[in-house]
């Protein structure tokens, strides 16, 4: 799609957009900004055996924002008639209060990559053209093992175009598509029941769901279901945590990376407000957050300010070296901007967020991180975590995983959060493994009210120590 | 729009939807406007204030399902919003259990004002609001040297929503809330430790004084100086009101009817049964003047009383919603929370915390999880300990784990210090023998 091929969507153009904009900075402001968005999203359900609910949403509208220094004056109209528009722009331009100083720069588009070219567009996808993929899904898991009592399946499908244009004269557009089939079962024996969800998600078509994607996700979901009957809680403690390759990657959301979004770190009120450039961790460990992987869920071909994405390296051989910065953040610290700047609709003015973080690979072999445990769990799937950004000290739950005994993996465990602090942990990771793996689920990390997909990956890392949950 | 304007477009649609072919149809329109305010150091730091409408149509067709919802009101999109909806509804399988509510509980008239709404509320100047966000700022800064920033808050929304259904149904309502808080973060050596305080009204003039706002917020976050963890072991543990909803919805999420009927629940079959100690009554009260979640009909359009959910222990009722009291052959009752009750007790915080010996003081959850299907449970915690019926250190990084079936018969104290600034309204509360890790 071309540029106006989004003015017809919207039903705007250039001459619409000056007169707003012209509201906007009306007091004074020195910058502004307006994020047209498009979102379409549709959703299946099967439960019992049918696909027998279906939901749709459609949402539009363009946010205002207005920034007098580091101030920031926000609105957003659902209705984009001109007068509604200049309304909200009367809104947001209150954030400032002297007569208007700030001209608005010639437009031009901005060329963007494309990091998530898709065949088939969602909105051509029926809903009978999804059903037969939750009813063969639905048939598999069932087949998978006798035990299974219940299974319940949902495809989501999101289309979203985005038209950014701000003061500075700089105009980008993208289409975001995003897919997703998750499911969740339980299992019966006697008497007792256990339940374990499992999904994959990303920016694809319907054409990433074959049938070797569905065997794989019915047979993950029902071996890591039915293996929890024979798990148990580990003891209470500090003990030897090894994070198995993939999804484990929440550690370093959680441990590292909220408290490396600048805006905390502008605002002085992060753990690691003042450790660039420090030694944090040992030379081998390196994190990036990365908007350019192909197809990622938390890719983005440029970011919600119309800066263009990059893999930001975080920590560089154990060296802090770079926050992840919005606008707002990277004026201050006058540095470039990392095309971090996130929201998550036009309802929101943009914060810095995380795209995919992963730890790059590591010099250990996974089968040598193994056997130096002495005593110690290796967790291999997780439901969520969360992290004081001031304190260091996060948290994230363990939905299974196994006890390690003398180098050698013995009883599943499950249901159990781990706690630790960020810096302490990063100090303590001593092993990292040559065989950095994504996660694919559909994972959405929460900041300020505001959510955005985002994806995660890690290599077999080992921590010295963190706090389990388990019994005495 | 207004009430008159909702209550036509939620006519049309339904119109609408039954002249494509729906066999019945419900409709909900809502409009809303928001104010949000940060002060941060003193300076201004967040403006924004907008409205919105959004309308949903859920559409039954030859007992097939689908529930379509959209922002874009304008005529003509919405005309083939809802003919789309119709036909997309048509390739689902055919659902026994789908229908509208039935009539017989609908309300019969719209009973007492619950006083949800501020009808002051367009008088709140901009001013008004800035100030409010600047006070409780200002309270908290002043508080200590150690404070190294603070975000006052403050927000306000005013809604209006109807609700239409083509067997019969039709109504209006309309609220307010506040809330007013601040965001304390204080340096202490390496670390910057953070705490809030945050209340949740109906009324503007039900709001507290701001200067103790700040300062409860400011407290908060000094008493995390020096935290770290213990040795792990068996505690007591004195779980602060406004922590302790965490708990409360361990209770909640398993008796309502989907978690039954799909088997994700470990209080299936329980009603009647005792699930927890004696000292733990609830109740749900959606009739509550002024509640956080008070109302005349539920999100399906039935009727609303107030009802036991668990009396001395023992579980009394569960949260049915029309479907899958469908699939469960049973009545429905209301598939969804309103103010939750629970009863307080006659011991004050501190005389709680004067009968451990050796106990935990919970004062935030940190992250966990809860497996609703086994009531196994897992929490991250930050308080203090207590030994002697005395705070001797501030702790955190600690997890707490167990069994919910376990925990609620380990209740051994209500408090009398029931929070008030929430829909889950609840007491401190003291429990024997949990399991901690920490050291």
């Amino acid at each position: 799609m071309q540029l106006n091929d989004y003015y017809q969507r919207f039903g705007i153009s250039e001459e619409i957009i000056r007169q707003v904009m012209n509201r906007a900075l009306a007091k004074g402001g020195d910058y502004c900004d307006l994020f047209f968005q498009h979102k379409i999203t549709d959703h299946i359900g099967l439960e019992d055996s049918d696909v027998n609910r279906a939901y749709s949403n459609v949402d539009m509208g363009v946010g205002i924002r207005v920034l007098k220094g580091f101030q920031t004056g926000f609105s957003f109209t659902e209705s984009l008639n001109l007068e509604s528009m200049k309304q909200a722009a009367d809104t947001a331009a209150v954030i400032a209060n002297s007569p208007a100083s700030t001209s608005i720069e010639n437009m031009k588009a901005h060329d963007v990559a494309n990091y998530y070219p898709i065949q088939k567009n969602w909105e051509t996808i029926g809903v009978d053209d999804k059903i037969p993929y939750l009813q063969r899904l639905n048939e598999k898991v069932f087949a998978q093992d006798t035990r299974i009592i219940k299974s319940t399946i949902s495809f989501m499908n999101q289309s979203s175009y985005i038209l950014f244009v701000n003061s500075d004269g700089r105009i980008t557009f993208d289409e975001q598509p995003m897919g997703q089939i998750s499911v969740s079962c339980i299992a019966e024996q006697n008497g007792e029941r256990e339940q374990n969800s499992h999904s994959l998600s990303g920016r694809y078509d319907i054409d990433y769901f074959t049938e070797e994607k569905l065997d794989y996700l019915a047979k993950e979901l029902v071996d890591r279901t039915v293996n929890l009957f024979d798990a148990q809680k580990p003891p209470a403690g500090e003990l030897e945590v090894i994070l198995a390759a993939g999804s484990s990657g929440i550690l370093l959301h959680e441990a590292i990376g909220h408290g490396m979004e600048a805006d905390f770190n502008r605002k002085n009120i992060s753990i690691f407000s003042d450790k660039i450039n420090k030694l944090v961790a040992k030379d081998f460990v390196s994190i990036v957050d990365d908007g350019t992987i192909p197809q990622m869920r938390g890719s983005i071909n440029v970011d919600d300010e119309g800066n263009d994405t990059e893999k930001t390296v975080m920590i560089e051989n154990g060296v802090l070296r770079s926050y992840l910065h919005d606008r707002m953040s990277s004026q201050h610290y006058q540095v470039k901007p990392t095309g971090s700047g996130r929201r998550q609709s036009f309802r929101h003015a943009p914060l810095p967020r995380m795209r995919n973080t992963y730890m790059l690979p590591g010099p250990h072999e996974y089968d040598e991180i193994i056997r130096s445990v002495k005593k110690g769990i290796i967790a291999e799937t997780f439901t969520n975590g969360q992290v004081n950004i001031g304190g260091g000290d996060f948290t994230f739950y363990v939905k299974s995983g196994y006890m390690i005994e003398d180098g050698k993996i013995v009883t599943p465990i499950k249901d159990i959060n781990m706690i630790g602090n960020g810096p302490e942990v990063l100090a303590n990771i001593t092993m990292v493994g040559n065989d950095l793996k994504m996660a694919e689920g559909g994972w959405t990390c929460g900041k300020d009210g505001q959510s955005v997909p985002v994806s995660m990956g890690l290599p077999t890392v080992k921590v010295s120590k963190i706090t389990v949950g388990g019994q005495n | 729009m207004n009430k008159q304007n909702q209550l036509d477009l939620a006519e049309y649609v339904i119109q609408k939807a039954l002249s494509y072919g729906a066999d019945a149809a419900k409709v909900n329109v809502s409009n809303s406007r928001s104010v949000e305010i940060e002060y941060r150091d003193r300076n201004l730091d967040k403006l924004s204030e907008s409205t919105q409408n959004s309308l949903s149509v859920s559409i039954y067709v030859d007992r097939k399902f689908s529930n379509h919802s959209t922002n874009d009101l304008r005529p003509e999109t919405l005309d083939r919003f809802v003919e789309q909806a119709v036909a997309a509804t048509r390739h689902l399988t055919a659902d026994p259990f789908r229908h509208l509510p039935s009539s017989d509980l609908y309300p019969k008239n719209a009973g007492v004002d619950l006083e949800i709404n501020d009808t002051n509320y367009k008088q709140v100047t901009s001013e008004k609001r800035q100030e409010i966000a600047k006070l409780v700022q200002e309270a908290a800064l002043k508080q200590d040297k150690r404070i190294i920033s603070v975000a006052g808050g403050y927000y306000d929304s005013h809604f209006l929503s109807t609700k239409m259904h083509s067997n019969g149904f039709s109504g209006s309502k309309e609220g307010t809330s506040f809330s007013v808080g601040a965001e304390v973060t204080i340096k202490d050596g390496d670390t910057r430790p953070e705490d809030w305080e945050y209340v949740s009204i109906r009324h503007l003039s039900q709001l507290p004084d701001l200067g103790k706002i700040g300062e409860t917020a400011a407290k908060r976050a000094l008493n995390k100086i020096g935290q770290n963890k213990i040795a792990s072991g068996k505690y007591s543990m004195l779980v602060e009101n406004r922590a302790a909803v965490q708990l409360l919805s361990m209770l909640i999420a398993p008796i309502k009817a989907q978690a039954l009927q799909q088997k994700r629940s470990y209080l299936d079959g329980k009603k009647g049964q005792k699930i927890a100690s004696p000292l733990l009554n609830i109740i749900d009260n959606p009739l509550l003047i002024k509640g956080m979640a008070s109302r005349w009909y539920d999100s399906e359009g039935l009727a609303t009383q107030k009802r036991n959910i668990i009396e001395n222990g023992v579980l009394q009722n569960y949260y049915i919603d029309t479907y899958y009291g469908e699939k469960l052959n049973i009545q429905p009752n209301g598939g969804s929370t309103s103010n939750v009750i629970v009863a307080a007790g006659t011991l004050s915080f501190d005389e709680m915390m004067k009968s451990m010996a050796k106990g935990i003081v919970v004062t935030s959850f940190n992250g966990g999880n809860f497996n609703g299907t086994t009531g196994d449970y897992s929490y991250g915690i930050a308080g203090f300990f207590v030994e002697n019926g005395i705070i001797t250190k501030s702790i955190n990084e600690m997890n707490i784990s167990g069994n919910a079936n376990l925990l609620w018969n380990q209740l051994v104290a209500m408090g009398n210090d029931t929070y008030l600034y929430s829909a889950y309204q609840r007491p401190s509360m003291l429990f024997d023998d949990i399991h901690f890790s920490g050291l």
